[in-house]
């Protein structure tokens, strides 16, 4: 295996973005770009994450490579799916030595249109997209499964928000913030029953670009380099009938395979959009109790669709690069009561 | 950079239509018939018992499946979620669950809408219920309307007209609304053209000119917040002639689209061009665009209703060939 290092790392997060997706991107490529102290042209590959339906522009994802520079022609791929998984692919070119360093960016767009229609739009087209349900009612119905099998309680739930939100006081990317107790929140209405507002995403626009490279020429552009240690991805049953809802096996594995439990981990950033899910993955990770989930605050202070995965890896490995950690898993999630999973393990030098 | 840059981004209502026709394979046909003649079909896995709607292939092994197992049609409610501000197109526009349905005879929850007349109290995990059939059905997952308590819900109703044909496919038409946002080069762009003026980004150094502007330069990733203005007149640099009818086409078919260099710009244009015999279209000839009335100007392309041919010799192409 080749060593990499997340060399650099840039976001932004807002409730509603006005820019055009090249607008958007173009400063924050350039923030992280400057940061890697590599020139644009000593990038050897570009690979992005998003989705079109998001925004409903047709070919936003190839209009997107203008913010990058994309002439003279450059290498680059792109996945419909969170930048993490545009990472992963990253990863992998480098690991067959084609490239030894890789720009990934992704945004997601999600105020122009109606989220809970075109999310309902990655599920079962025969059978569950044609009954229009929302991912709150789907993550309700997850939920519900839950709190009927004991493996949470709603005042756990309240307590991820209340913790989330008081991570997010610190988090300059976060659009849902806030000091609150657990008896603030129960009492307030459902949204979806059993979810509350606070249980559910912090919906956002935003930007996300992070550098990579590999071997020694990492340790050359920065002080402290952090190492991809262990990589994985999996991906549970469609159909949600079929799955237990209680569960997430496919991140449980991934985070088994990318070698997450063979040595100590300081904090985790992962993705749950649903408080809930957050308890669950705590389960399927086995995490210790004193291990710190998110100090960003999570998908429950900014969830940019697309974004939000690589916005944990980034976030972790800024923290790593900073001291504020040795080793952390980070996690993005994707689909349906999460669905797809995938797991890095970061370390510092 | 330009004041019309720091300007608020226009926007607008903006859609996206698609009448989705799916084949159903065999599998799902089976599904779909039933529903059609107003019962339920699950299939047989190895793994995880009698799965509704049915599965081509055992979720855990791969293995393909072909027993074919009535159930239902009632069921009881394994989970549910309860939504008191239904959004359009859901199943019902007054509060109501989306819940997994264990039906009697299968293992895997099925997902579908219940109606409990509007009173999340009426529903438990382990609330008996059973499907509310459409009386005219055709083969989709919405001829089940949505289940009710057991004790209100009736056998389907026989077809008026009973089909023999097993169904092959499953349309779904999909309509998503947009509010979209043009962006801030865009904007200037879509204001120029209610001004009857054709505005192009200037690339960094001022050596080029970008029409339509879509906000940055890619040879050098900057943005180009500069604006000035190109002439109305170009050179077709490439066509294809559009033969295909179409919804939105409101030209007569067969037409031309085009590709236009506008003079003092260096990317081509897309529009179309009319008032041109079929036939005599070609690379180099020079064009012009054919504007709409002052008061029908807009903030859109269609304030340029076409191009025209301009009566001026043909351009050579070796002076275009970069374009083409």
């Amino acid at each position: 295996m080749r060593d990499v290092a997340i060399v650099s790392f840039a976001q932004s997060n807002v409730a509603v973005e006005d820019r055009n997706e090249i607008e958007m991107l173009l400063p924050v490529a350039k923030e992280a770009i400057e940061g890697s102290g590599l020139a644009r042209d000593e990038i050897d590959f570009t690979c992005s994450g998003s989705s079109d339906w998001l925004q409903g522009q047709p070919f936003a994802f190839v209009m997107a490579l203008d913010a990058v520079g994309s002439w003279p022609p450059i290498k680059e791929s792109h996945v419909e799916q969170d930048g993490a998984w545009a990472l992963y692919e990253a990863w992998v070119k480098i690991q067959t030595g084609e490239v030894g360093s890789a720009l990934i960016y992704s945004f997601g767009k999600t105020s122009p249109g109606d989220i809970a229609q075109v999310q309902a739009l990655q599920l079962d087209p025969y059978c569950g997209q044609p009954l229009w349900p929302d991912l709150d009612s789907l993550s309700g119905i997850q939920a519900r499964s839950c709190l009927e099998a004991g493996v949470v309680t709603e005042k756990q739930m309240a307590e991820v928000a209340c913790q989330a939100l008081r991570n997010a006081q610190s988090n300059p990317h976060a659009v849902r913030k806030g000091d609150y107790t657990v008896e603030e929140l129960l009492a307030k209405p459902y949204r979806v029953s059993p979810l509350r507002d606070h249980d559910c995403p912090a919906n956002s626009d935003g930007v996300t670009v992070m550098v990579v490279v590999a071997g020694d020429r990492a340790k050359q552009l920065c002080d402290r380099p952090v190492w991809i240690r262990g990589f994985d991805h999996r991906i549970d049953p469609p159909a949600l009938g079929v799955r237990d809802l209680t569960r997430i096996p496919s991140a449980a594995l991934a985070a088994e395979k990318a070698g997450a439990a063979d040595d100590k981990l300081d904090f985790v950033e992962i993705t749950a959009p649903y408080s809930h899910q957050e308890l669950i993955l705590r389960k399927e990770f086995g995490l210790a109790d004193d291990v710190q989930v998110n100090p960003s605050g999570g998908s429950l202070a900014a969830h940019t669709l697309m974004s939000c995965g690589l916005n944990r890896i980034g976030d972790a490995a800024v923290r790593i690069a900073a001291g504020g950690g040795d080793r952390a898993l980070a996690h993005a999630g994707q689909g349906p009561c999460l669905q797809q999973n995938l797991a890095v393990v970061l370390e510092g030098d | 950079m330009s004041e019309a840059y720091d300007q608020e981004a226009l926007r607008g209502p903006h859609v996206i239509e698609y009448p989705f026709r799916r084949s159903c394979g065999p599998v799902l046909s089976r599904f779909f018939s039933g529903l059609r003649d107003g019962k339920l079909v699950g299939i047989r896995s190895q793994t995880a018992g009698v799965l509704v709607p049915p599965a081509e292939y055992d979720p855990q092994t791969a293995e393909a499946l072909e027993e074919f197992v009535d159930v239902g049609p009632a069921g009881e409610v394994v989970s549910y979620a309860w939504v008191s501000s239904p959004r359009p197109k859901q199943p019902l526009q007054r509060p109501f669950a989306y819940a997994l349905i264990k039906l009697d005879g299968a293992d895997a929850g099925f997902l579908h809408a219940v109606d409990v007349g509007g009173d999340e109290a009426s529903i438990a995990i382990g609330t008996r219920v059973a499907p509310r059939w459409k009386a005219e059905r055709v083969g989709h997952i919405t001829d089940i309307e949505c289940f009710v308590p057991e004790s209100e819900a009736q056998p389907a109703p026989p077809l008026t007209e009973p089909v023999e044909e097993p169904v092959k496919s499953v349309t779904t038409p999909i309509r998503l609304e947009y509010d979209f946002r043009a962006g801030k080069a865009q904007s200037v762009f879509l204001r120029g053209l209610a001004e009857k003026k054709i505005l192009g980004a200037k690339a960094i150094g001022g050596d080029l000119v970008y029409v339509p502007p879509r906000g940055a330069d890619p040879r050098n990733a900057e943005l180009t917040p500069e604006f000035v203005e190109v002439a109305d007149t170009g050179t077709v640099v490439t066509y294809s002639i559009v033969r295909v009818p179409s919804d939105n086409i409101s030209f007569d078919l067969p037409y031309v689209c085009i590709n236009v260099l506008l003079d003092g710009s260096h990317i081509p244009f897309f529009h179309v061009l009319q008032d041109c015999p079929l036939g005599e279209e070609r690379i180099g000839m020079r064009v012009k665009a054919k504007w709409a009335p002052d008061d029908q100007l807009t903030t859109s392309v269609a304030s340029i209703e076409y191009f025209e041919p301009l009566d001026e010799p043909d351009v050579p192409f070796d002076q275009i060939r970069e374009y083409c």
